[in-house]
């Protein structure tokens, strides 16, 4: 852990454009140099209101966005902001994805998990990287980034979704699965539901793939002293040793695929069957 | 290679330095990695009685100088401490210091009855946390006859449950005379203190948009910059109050932490430096007051408590 400035302030930054993903889900940029890697988070302050960690979506040196889905109040309130209104952003922080040249990889998003994965493969495709996309949702209207995802070239899309409504019907892991066996693939990337990302990791590791994982767990500081983000029984803090997270890491969390824990501390586990 | 082990109310821990309340205490897996990254003892999260909802975010943040925070003590209550407590006490690979808060005197003996029943070596009252304020009026710890009722109670109904476990006093520097109110813990029976809480409330505005930067618009202030006034109000108390002392207030490196034994602390919390110098910032202190008592023929780092000259 490096502080070159011991300093976590948020800055203001005017929101210098902001594009319609879906009806619920905006991307917002900004102009300022966050040199961050991918997968990779940061903090994002309405003043007044709240703070919550977002993953980055796009870092192009003098200027980063983030994607972000109103499933909350204060997400609710963000993705009303228009173009000019203030935030406040701190980090990055946290861990990134790692790839190197030329290698095979895979990306797997669920939901707008294909935000920070979509980052992934623009920095991947620098370094030559041959990219099998999978983008999955339960329907077509939860899906992000298709068209940009179309038009990435030299990228191999695959679409699934769980009613048909576009791609093939089924999910993503049924992509994942048939891709492993036909192609020698060096890392599996994923974002999305952790029960989907568990099954990623169980693919991942059958065939010994390197699998890294973006873990999501309720965050205050983001840099490591408030203790809320810790995993079991490691105890290991998601916002420094994480959001990027290796399977062999993960398996030993217990925590991991099996529940969360709340603002408070309480443990949510994973029982709803449609997070699967 | 200096003996780094210290006795604090009758218990042994391996070196000085615990776990400040506040900072990584939320669960056992944290405070056992805590320990595993050289913690000598561990303070945990301040436990409420019932479910407690914190502040909203930003609730910490930090300058070179400083940290200020107004997490607001977020807790999913004591039923839920006690499942964190016995998972730690199963292995218990360092003293347990469980910090209890509430908002009347009633809820802290109400709390403390459940923890004493735990094999756990301290209890701290905290009375004095600044981050509450618009919800419970001034602590405990700013008024004498106050802090010695909660003391007096705490202690009384640990003692029928578990003679075993101390009771300490979580004091605040936020109050006139700190000595007066320490004084009437030690008349109501406490066995130590732990000093000083966070300085303040403090205010931080972001410019652009002149906005309050913490959720709670105020907060605590601790780390570097209000360690010469704990170790002032240490040696303060140490003077006054025939106690024993976990020194806390800034300290970040091995000799903020002699600094603050010198005074009259025999433990030392550490919080803020988990930031200022990663999680195995206890390991780190251990060593640097390691070193210091070996190039200065200390043998054992007792011989330094309460050693300031005056």
């Amino acid at each position: 852990m490096t502080h070159a400035n011991l300093t976590e302030l948020p800055v203001a930054l005017k929101i210098k454009k902001v594009v319609d993903e879906t009806p619920i889900i905006k991307t917002l940029y900004f102009h300022y140099a966050l040199n961050s890697r991918p997968g990779q988070f940061v903090m994002v302050w309405l003043p007044g209101v709240d703070e919550k960690p977002m993953s980055i979506s796009e870092d192009i040196g003098d200027g980063f966005a983030v994607t972000i889905c109103a499933r909350g109040d204060t997400t609710k309130k963000i993705t009303e902001l228009k173009e000019g209104d203030q935030l406040g952003i701190r980090g990055p922080y946290g861990t990134s994805y790692h790839f190197e040249q030329n290698e095979n990889i895979v990306l797997i998003a669920g939901g707008y998990g294909a935000a920070p994965l979509y980052y992934t493969a623009l920095e991947a495709a620098k370094l030559n990287c041959k990219i099998d996309f999978i983008i999955s949702a339960h329907k077509k209207e939860n899906l992000v980034f298709l068209d940009k995802l179309k038009k990435f070239k030299g990228l191999t899309l695959h679409v699934a979704t769980h009613d048909g409504s576009v791609g093939i019907k089924g999910r993503g892991t049924d992509i994942l699965k048939k891709i492993v066996e036909q192609k020698e693939i060096h890392r599996i990337m994923t974002c999305g539901p952790e029960m989907m990302m568990k099954a990623v990791c169980d693919i991942g590791d059958a065939k010994n793939i390197n699998t890294q994982v973006s873990v999501e767990r309720y965050m205050k500081c983001g840099f490591g002293v408030c203790g809320q983000c810790v995993l079991d029984p490691m105890g290991i803090r998601s916002c420094v040793s994480g959001p990027i997270m290796n399977s062999k890491v993960l398996k030993m969390l217990d925590e991991f695929g099996n529940y969360q824990r709340d603002e408070n501390g309480n443990k949510i586990y994973f029982d709803n069957p449609s997070m699967k | 290679m200096a003996d780094l082990k210290v006795k604090f109310c009758g218990k042994e821990f391996s070196n000085p330095t615990v776990l400040a309340s506040g900072v990584l205490g939320v669960t056992a897996a944290s405070w056992k990695n805590v320990v595993s990254s050289g913690a000598g003892g561990i303070t945990t999260k301040s436990v409420w009685f019932n479910e407690h909802k914190g502040h909203p975010n930003p609730t910490i943040i930090t300058t070179p100088s400083y940290m200020m925070n107004a997490v607001g003590l977020p807790d999913a209550g004591v039923e839920k401490a006690k499942s964190e407590i016995n998972e730690y006490l199963k292995a218990k690979p360092a003293p347990l210091i469980v910090s209890i808060v509430g908002g009347r005197t009633d809820e802290f003996v109400k709390i403390a009855e459940q923890i004493a029943q735990l094999d756990i070596d301290i209890i701290e009252v905290n009375i004095s946390c600044p981050n509450v304020e618009s919800e419970f009026g001034k602590p405990f710890a700013c008024v004498a006859d106050d802090a010695k009722t909660v003391t007096a109670k705490v202690k009384a109904a640990v003692k029928k449950l578990n003679p075993n476990i101390s009771v300490i006093v979580k004091l605040s520097p936020n109050t006139e005379d700190i000595v007066k109110i320490a004084n009437s813990c030690a008349q109501a029976g406490a066995d130590g203190f732990c000093l000083i809480n966070t300085l303040g409330p403090g205010l931080a505005i972001n410019l652009e948009t002149r906005m309050p930067i913490l959720a709670n618009k105020v907060g605590g202030i601790s780390g570097p910059a209000i360690k010469p006034l704990a170790v002032k109000l240490v040696n303060d108390v140490f003077r006054a109050v025939k106690l024993p002392i976990i020194g806390t207030g800034g300290v970040t490196t091995g000799e903020d932490a002699l600094e603050m034994m010198m005074a009259g602390a025999i433990l030392v919390g550490v919080g803020s430096a988990v930031y200022y110098r990663g999680i195995d910032c206890f390991s780190k202190i251990t060593n640097e007051m390691n070193e210091w008592c070996d190039k200065n023929g200390v043998k054992s780092l007792t011989e330094i408590i309460g050693s300031v000259k005056r």
